[in-house]
């Protein structure tokens, strides 16, 4: 056996994971992903056991429904060929582990620290035709930090470098240091600030998992609703951002003022806006009734029509459609070669959705999810893909309110983790695949929890997708990925 | 004389009227019509902080600017009434004290050593050299069609002959309330809503003003559209007495400016890259007028 094969969510013993040489899991893995584009790399991290460095790497393929896993040990501060020469799906994976354990591969093109934000050392031009120009870490706005570095011939962007790990909290770590259940439940909420219920879905799947509990189908109702619901607040605030960013007043005050409803929603049903102690495993603090399913379909009711209107207006005014068509282009074979994820995969045409493909919660059974896919890549793609999910999430919610499961207070459960286990939950969240690890030693103490937000593979598509494109579309291209900046840096 | 106070009452409540147009138009109850000179007022009584790189250039050029636009103003002329400078080929000189006046404020910005900076000059630069034969083919064609040289005397005279000068001012208003709007940065060639560098054009060259220098290029800007403003009031002023041509200038100001609102509510801004295609077509309506007029004179055909 050179790999493993679990589904989603399912907890697996470590020792199980097989063990192989360097030279052998590079090629295992790199074989898998080559010629592969229904698979990419979801994880791919080192742990300290010992002296020695134990590296695991989890592939996933999206038409079997499994994820591959396997993994090898190797010495720290050693010299070693890279994954990445091979293949860009593991870029970012190995600079994390160059930065966290001191390995030097021999042969990574893009070799440089994470998210340590010293010392960093930029790509320069030599030509003094081309001019540099820098963004941040201060954002002109109220987002968060990030610094980008374009280099440009004079409106037209050649290159942009993004730097990020302002925003470091060493949020993995925490987990390990704070020891109460409740306490790392409110760490997942606070990993990324937009994306509260796909991180902590991801938390309490894969806290139930490790604890060998089966989730009430109500806790699951509950979940599977209120990622819905977050999908299209944010989708909504996004179009009006992009709105915003495109000059279109009109979008940005209308788009703008239907976010409201939904996140006001939230806030009746679980006490905040941004669904913060919503989600909690084992248990739900605020059962979802009758009467917030009728609350909801009114708040549909009033949404829907003013939706749609925006909508064709949007869609149809010649200036917004001139800035969006054929702005910030990432191919099809870009996309798969970076291993994007989410709705920076399906932009393209990358049928890359966990809610089909690693399914979860009420997707697979109640719901029968199908992504929306679009062609071009670009900025128009991501904005239609938008629109789309929402009508979408729309309809699955109002699926989902037609049969609202009857709440059964589940009796005091003990949750204690099982020892000597790995396991590996995947959530979409509204931004994409979102991936947690968790590895306990024999006693069941956590010794490793490993977080990945789908910012981490899209980065790199936003890159991409800037280039050769003016300098002044950059913004409209960032936003029109809205990727995370805190999700990245943990 | 008359005409520079009434720029000047009209500078007042111009950017009002179009940030409550914008409101409204976003179903938003918006602030009052003085809450942009109040906010000027305000930037007026803070003092300024410049930042090391920058020289005596920086601290002048906000002063340059205003003083350059004033002295336009003061040539702009109010239908029977010339304006305090007045002379033959005085349009010659409006358009380069303009000029004089963006030139100040694009090296004071290159004098930070900014490269957003730079690159807001850049642009301003290449967008006021596109605008420019589209205001002298203009200017040039009136001339020519009343045989003046002056704004006074082109303005008193134009509507002496046929009605076809109505329709002429007509298509002379599309040009400047475009040329107003590119001038002054507004949408949809820059968006000065933004907070994003990197889209603006005239935003970005002031980042590094502050307190009292930026009040005073902000009102500059109110002052530039309100004289846009009077200059096209005058194509339909002629020699109207002043208890029928001062209500017409504050109805054409008002106008002016709830057009500007709506233009920024309901469009979005244009990619840069089309900005020149944009402004070119003001070239051509201007080119328009300039057949037109050979037209009426006979010296066509």
């Amino acid at each position: 056996m050179r790999y493993t094969s679990i589904y989603n969510n399912q907890s697996i013993s470590l020792n199980d994971i097989p063990e192989l040489g360097y030279t052998e899991f590079l090629n295992v893995n790199c074989g898998l992903l080559s010629e592969n584009p229904q698979r990419h790399c979801v994880n791919f991290f080192g742990y300290k056991t010992g002296e020695v460095v134990r590296l695991l790497c989890c592939i996933a393929d999206d038409t079997t429904h499994q994820i591959y896993l396997s993994s090898s040990i190797i010495e720290p501060d050693s010299s070693l060929p890279s994954f990445t020469a091979q293949n860009h799906n593991f870029e970012k994976f190995e600079r994390e582990i160059h930065e966290n354990f001191g390995i030097k591969y021999s042969d990574h093109p893009w070799l440089k620290p994470y998210r340590k934000t010293e010392n960093y050392t930029f790509l320069r031009s030599e030509s003094e035709e081309l001019n540099e120009v820098g963004v941040g870490p201060i954002h002109a706005g109220i987002i968060e930090p990030g610094h980008f570095r374009f280099i440009c011939n004079g409106e037209q962007i050649m290159h942009l470098e993004i730097q990020l790990g302002y925003q470091h909290r060493g949020i993995e770590q925490l987990f390990l240091q704070k020891k109460k259940l409740l306490e790392r439940t409110t760490l997942a909420e606070n990993i990324a600030g937009d994306t509260t219920v796909g991180h902590t879905t991801a938390f309490v799947n894969l806290w139930e998992s490790l604890c060998g509990y089966t989730p009430d189908i109500s806790l699951d109702f509950s979940r599977t609703l209120a990622l819905e619901l977050e999908r299209i607040a944010v989708h909504t605030g996004d179009m009006a951002a992009i709105c915003g960013d495109i000059a279109y007043q009109l979008g940005n005050s209308v788009y703008g003022r239907l976010r409201t409803p939904i996140v006001n929603f939230l806030q009746e049903w679980g006490g905040n806006r941004l669904a913060k102690g919503l989600i909690r495993a084992g248990k739900i603090n605020y059962p979802f009734t009758k009467e917030l399913a009728t609350r909801l379909s009114e708040v549909f009711q009033q949404f829907e029509p003013d939706f749609d209107e925006i909508s064709e207006k949007l869609f149809k005014l010649p200036s917004a459609l001139s800035r969006m068509e054929k702005t910030g282009i990432v191919s099809y074979e870009e996309v798969v070669e970076i291993g994007t994820v989410g709705m920076s995969a399906r932009m393209s045409g990358l049928n890359r959705d966990i809610r089909t493909s690693h399914p979860f919660c009420l997707y697979g059974s109640v719901i029968e999810h199908n992504p929306v896919l679009k062609r071009h890549g670009d900025v128009y793609s991501r904005v239609q893909i938008r629109k789309e999910e929402i009508k979408q999430s729309i309809t699955y919610i109002k699926k989902l309110l037609a049969d609202v499961p009857d709440f059964k207070k589940p009796e005091n459960i003990l949750l204690t983790p099982a020892g000597g286990k790995f396991v590996l939950t995947l959530v979409e969240g509204w931004r994409g695949e979102i991936c947690h690890c968790a590895i306990t030693d024999n006693s069941g103490n956590l010794i490793l929890y490993k977080i990945k937000d789908p910012s981490h593979h899209n980065w790199m598509a936003l890159a991409q997708s800037v280039r050769n494109n003016e300098i002044s579309d950059f913004p409209v291209c960032n936003k029109s990925f809205n990727l995370s900046y805190c999700g990245n840096d943990l | 004389m008359i005409s520079f106070l009434l720029i000047l009452l009209a500078s007042f409540f111009f950017m009002g009227v179009v940030v409550r147009t914008k409101s409204i138009a976003s179903g938003r109850k918006g602030p009052g019509i003085f809450q942009p000179m109040k906010d000027i007022l305000r930037l007026l009584r803070k003092g300024s902080v410049y930042s090391k790189t920058t020289t005596l250039i920086f601290k002048l050029a906000p002063v340059a600017y205003i003083s350059s636009v004033l002295m336009a103003i003061l040539m702009v002329p109010h239908g029977n009434n010339p304006g305090f400078i007045s002379f033959d080929g005085d349009f010659v000189m409006f358009a380069y004290v303009l000029a004089f006046g963006k030139f100040m404020i694009i090296i004071s910005a290159l004098d930070t050593g900014s490269s957003f900076e730079g690159m807001g000059a850049s642009r301003e630069a290449l967008y006021s050299m596109l605008v420019e034969p589209a205001f002298f083919i203009l200017m040039g064609s009136f001339a020519l069609y009343t045989g003046r040289t002056s704004f006074f005397t082109i303005f008193s005279t134009l509507h002496y002959g046929s009605y076809i000068s109505y329709m002429l001012g007509a298509l002379a208003t599309f040009v400047f309330v475009l040329i107003a709007m590119i001038e002054n940065s507004r949408m949809p060639v820059d968006d000065p809503k933004t907070h994003l560098e990197l889209t603006m054009i005239h935003e970005v060259m002031v980042l590094d003003n502050s307190g009292f220098d930026l009040g005073v290029i902000q009102y500059t800007s109110h002052l530039k559209f309100a004289m846009y403003g009077a200059i096209i009031s005058n194509f339909f002023i002629g020699v109207l007495p002043l208890w029928i041509s001062v209500p017409l200038f504050l109805v054409v100001q008002f106008g002016f400016a709830v057009t500007v609102g709506v233009i920024e509510s309901f469009m979005a801004r244009f990619r840069m890259g089309h900005n020149p295609q944009f402004i070119f077509i003001l070239t051509s309506v201007s080119m328009l007028i300039f057949f037109g007029a050979l037209l009426v004179l006979g010296k066509f055909l």
